[in-house]
């Protein structure tokens, strides 16, 4: 039986076909849940897209936080079911207070879409097992919102418990001396206390079949079939 | 008794505002002289039916913690008027 796996289409979603493409690629089945859902429909894990979900009004993810599905949404991550968030569904998670911190306008002021290098450090979050620590992959960024900053105690945090699960570096995987976005630490992804709930902000769903000339993204969600695969069948 | 209640939203202090930083290079440009510390934050007006102005106020605090402002990086104000 293969895994489930749920994205969510919230009213102005954007990412979200090409996340269920990428998933059903990786070898799960892949089920698109409408924002008024009231249950994941048995999906195992669930994904949150990118986009601009309400119009990115008040703020990124502010309203879409309070999607009749998220309260399903929660439950999950809660039972400690998977939850990853992309670029907006990063900022909804952050909203909803399964990550900590906020993504922040970017601090050049301009929208920035573009391949950038992410170094992985951790390899044991549900949606990296099929990378090695230090690996580097392209993926692109397209967000207007995605300079990361948490208080120095969290960010601290962050670091000490081993959180971050991607970092913006230059392509050799060395600290770059400019990230895309002005995020604190160079951070693009970090995981919950528990590992089962992950965001990040570039879409490795854009990149996710080397008919597009790479498919640096693919493993994500190789990763991630092959975590719920081992949960399915345990 | 129905009140007017003004929220100001202000990116919170020592967190980069890289559209307050713009608006100052702007006004600089424009040969506005001794400009400093410009914020860009939200004005969100309402109206809210409530027995008290203590009572209003209340409601508007509520809706800053729930929704209005982010915690993690912005400050709110709340004025309210019959």
């Amino acid at each position: 039986m293969s895994a489930r796996v749920a994205v969510v289409r919230f009213p102005g979603s954007n990412c979200e076909d090409e996340t269920l493409a990428a998933v059903e690629r990786a070898g799960a089945a892949g089920v698109l849940l409408d924002y008024r859902a009231t249950s994941l429909d048995g999906a195992d894990a669930v994904l949150l897209p990118g986009g601009f979900s309400y119009g990115d009004y008040l703020r990124s993810g502010a309203i879409a936080r309070f999607a009749p599905v998220m309260d399903a949404v929660r439950a999950h991550a809660d039972a400690g079911g998977v939850v990853i968030g992309i670029c907006n569904g990063f900022q909804i998670a952050c909203e909803a207070g399964l990550l900590p911190g906020a993504l922040l306008r970017n601090a050049q002021q301009r929208f920035t879409s573009r391949p950038v290098d992410v170094r992985i450090e951790r390899a044991d979050t549900v949606c990296t097992t099929r990378f090695t620590v230090g690996d580097v992959i392209r993926i692109p960024v397209a967000h207007g919102e995605g300079r990361y900053v948490a208080d120095a105690d969290t960010l601290d945090r962050l670091e000490g418990d081993g959180l971050v699960v991607m970092r913006y570096v230059q392509e050799d995987g060395a600290d770059a001396p400019h990230n895309p976005n002005g995020s604190a630490r160079d951070i693009a992804g970090i995981c919950n206390a528990a590992g089962n709930v992950v965001g990040f902000m570039p879409h490795p769903e854009r990149l996710a079949d080397a008919v597009l000339g790479s498919d640096a993204g693919h493993r994500i969600f190789t990763s991630l079939v092959d975590r719920l695969g081992a949960a399915v069948s345990a | 008794m129905t009140f007017r209640v003004q929220v100001r939203v202000i990116p919170r202090p020592g967190l980069l505002d890289p559209q307050g930083q713009a608006v100052e290079h702007a006004l600089g440009s424009l040969g506005f002289a001794g400009v400093g510390s410009v914020r860009v934050g939200k004005a969100i007006e309402l109206s809210i039916d409530a027995a008290s102005a203590d009572e209003a106020r209340a409601a508007a605090r509520a809706m800053c913690d729930r929704l209005l402002a982010n915690p993690v990086t912005e400050d709110y104000a709340i004025e309210v008027e019959a």
